[in-house]
């Protein structure tokens, strides 16, 4: 499998990454290499594998159901660009 | 042409834990904004979630209900999208491997024109465990948008039904029978104001008799029965229009306005997103044993379709029934009243009585309650008071005219039943006597009516018996009456 030109464009739309023409040729080439290495990994026979989620036999620890956090948001809030009663403010974004 | 509407719904329920499903921060609702933000929940690089145990008993509560397998391994993936209110850029959600699928869930749909209700058995697709996103608010922070981080984390089941409902009528009887599981079983507050229920909509339409469905829209997130039945409502109707004049249903998400009435496309299926969800790294595979699963059933309370089996083998209709066990509340204050009755409802003998503490619990308290915009589990009569008023009525002690009297008494917190009764004068007149002199008097008051009965005037007669109980203040035993008056105009 490989990528056309329009493929890298639409990925590139998806992902928000605004690209020139020349970028999405030379990602093109970069991705296709990326294309060439999962097809040796698929032409690995896994016949007779179960999926696994995880590559070891363990398990998630679990917590109780505790409050055990306090109120940080000023310490967050001090490293953020923009903030206005207790908010964060981003670039307005409007589906 | 006619026309069928094929309906699957998700609903996205907030669980009843006081934690969030990754971190310790609290769920509590209307907190100032970001003060229940901890690291993990606004994505600061290199921390980690830890899954909250509660979350996980929440969804085996809810698969154990509905009759589902619970997958003793299930994983938990990223689900990828951008949005400000979704810090890490991907939402924790399971998709290959969710903890519940299959299940089912018995409705009752209310028919319209035979006025029966029907029985409908609807199979859930799976329900897995996921998180909320935080909110975003548009209003003008000098051209930008505010985000509030409180909500991210809090921990979700989204719940998928399989696309067997085929009316707006049994959406909203399978969103009211999932809403009243869920807060029965206590795995969810169920308050839509606040968010806690959320409903997405699949919808489509194809001509009866074809097995292929037809394309769909998916309506999201209605928050209130009635938006679900108007918005699939219309929904189906512009379906239908835009088929009949020609044109296709292109697949896509719309919203529903309240204020129009009118669903609105979202977006499309071409910019529809590709999630690429992958197995989440920071995550294991949750493993439920059996042990577990029995701990957590142990736990569980008596389930709303086994009383509602019960209370039709004591001989209340189905709609007494699903009336009764709408909420948890509701089912344990009219057993509680069932409780209290003297002598106790007999095994078998139980109808009568049964029927009428259920009139009782459906009627006039639920309209008090309703009028003082109270929960039943606030009402200030208690189930044994109800019992004993009810207890009353069935020795005779009280007309129902009279036991409404005492109803009112109670209410305002007069003191229990009997003391109503003897401090008001409320007693059924059970001295023959005294009603035969009230009954005399009032033929010898009324000739003309008397007259007129005897010319074969029968409204004349309930106009006399209506003069005799308003003479008896009320307290005259209405089949008596009937009785002695029709042996005096013979």
């Amino acid at each position: 499998m490989s990528l056309s030109p329009d493929d890298v464009k639409r990925i590139a739309r998806l992902a928000r990454i605004e690209t020139s023409d020349a970028e999405a040729q030379a990602t093109q080439a970069q991705l296709n290499t990326i294309f060439d290495l999962i097809a040796t990994m698929q032409a690995v026979d896994t016949r007779g594998i179960a999926p696994m989620a995880h590559a070891q036999e363990v398990f998630q620890r679990l917590r109780d159901d505790a409050v055990t956090e306090t109120d940080r948001h000023a310490a967050f809030q001090a490293i953020a660009p923009a903030v206005e009663n207790g908010l964060y403010l981003v670039p307005k974004v409007i589906e | 042409m006619k026309w069928e509407t094929v309906i699957g719904l998700e609903v996205h329920t907030q669980l009843a834990t006081k934690s969030k499903i990754f971190s310790g921060s609290s769920t509590a609702f209307g907190a100032a904004p970001n003060t229940q933000a901890n690291a993990v929940d606004i994505a600061l690089p290199g921390v980690l979630p830890v899954l909250n145990k509660g979350a996980v008993e929440c969804a085996i509560k809810f698969g154990l209900a509905i009759g589902a397998t619970l997958n003793r391994v299930n994983v938990f993936d990223r689900k990828n999208y951008f949005y400000p209110d979704l810090p890490k850029g991907y939402q924790i959600s399971q998709l290959a491997k969710p903890i519940v699928e299959g299940g089912a869930l018995t409705i009752v749909v209310p028919s319209t024109s035979s006025g029966q209700s029907e029985e409908r058995v609807i199979h859930l697709t799976r329900a897995h465990m996921e998180e909320d996103a935080g909110k975003s608010l548009h209003e003008d922070f000098h051209g930008m948008t505010g985000i509030d981080l409180n909500r991210a984390g809090t921990p979700l089941l989204e719940i998928v039904s399989e696309p067997e409902m085929r009316s707006s009528a049994e959406a909203v009887a399978y969103a009211r029978a999932l809403h009243t599981l869920v807060t029965w079983i206590g795995i969810c507050d169920g308050n839509m104001q606040e968010g806690s229920f959320r409903v997405d909509a699949n919808v489509s339409v194809r001509p009866v008799g074809q097995t292929e469905f037809g394309t769909r829209r998916e309506i999201k997130n209605l928050n209130s029965f009635r938006f679900l039945q108007q918005a699939i409502d219309y929904e189906v109707r512009w379906q239908i229009e835009t088929l009949e004049d020609g044109g296709r249903i292109e697949q896509a998400t719309v919203l529903f306005d309240p204020d129009t009435g009118e669903t609105r496309m979202m977006r499309s299926k071409e910019d529809a997103h590709d999630y690429r969800y992958f197995p989440d790294p920071d995550l294991l595979p949750v493993r439920l044993t059996d042990e577990w699963i029995e701990q957590v059933r142990a736990e569980m309370p008596e389930l709303p379709q086994v009383k509602l089996a019960k209370y039709r083998m004591d001989g209340l209709s189905v709609y007494d029934a699903t009336a009764l066990t709408s909420s948890r509340a509701t089912a344990e204050y009219f057993e509680a009243v069932l409780a209290s009755l003297s002598p106790s409802p007999s095994p078998g003998g139980s109808g009568e009585q049964a029927k009428l503490a259920a009139n009782w619990v459906m009627g006039e308290l639920a309209a008090a309650l309703n009028k003082a915009e109270l929960d039943i589990a606030q009402s200030p009569v208690s189930a044994a008071q109800l019992g004993t008023l009810i207890t009353r009525i069935q020795d005779g002690t009280l007309s129902g005219k009279l036991a409404k009297q005492v109803f009112e008494g109670l209410w305002e917190g007069a003191g229990e039943v009997d003391a109503i009764i003897e401090a008001r004068g409320l007693k059924q007149m059970s001295d023959s006597g005294e009603l035969e002199k009230i009954i005399d008097d009032v033929l010898a008051a009324n000739p003309k009516s008397v007259e007129e009965f005897r010319a074969g005037k029968d409204k004349a007669f309930n106009a006399l018996v209506g003069q005799v109980m308003k003479a008896s203040r009320g307290k005259a035993n209405p089949a008596q009456v009937n009785e002695l008056l029709k042996g005096k105009l013979q």
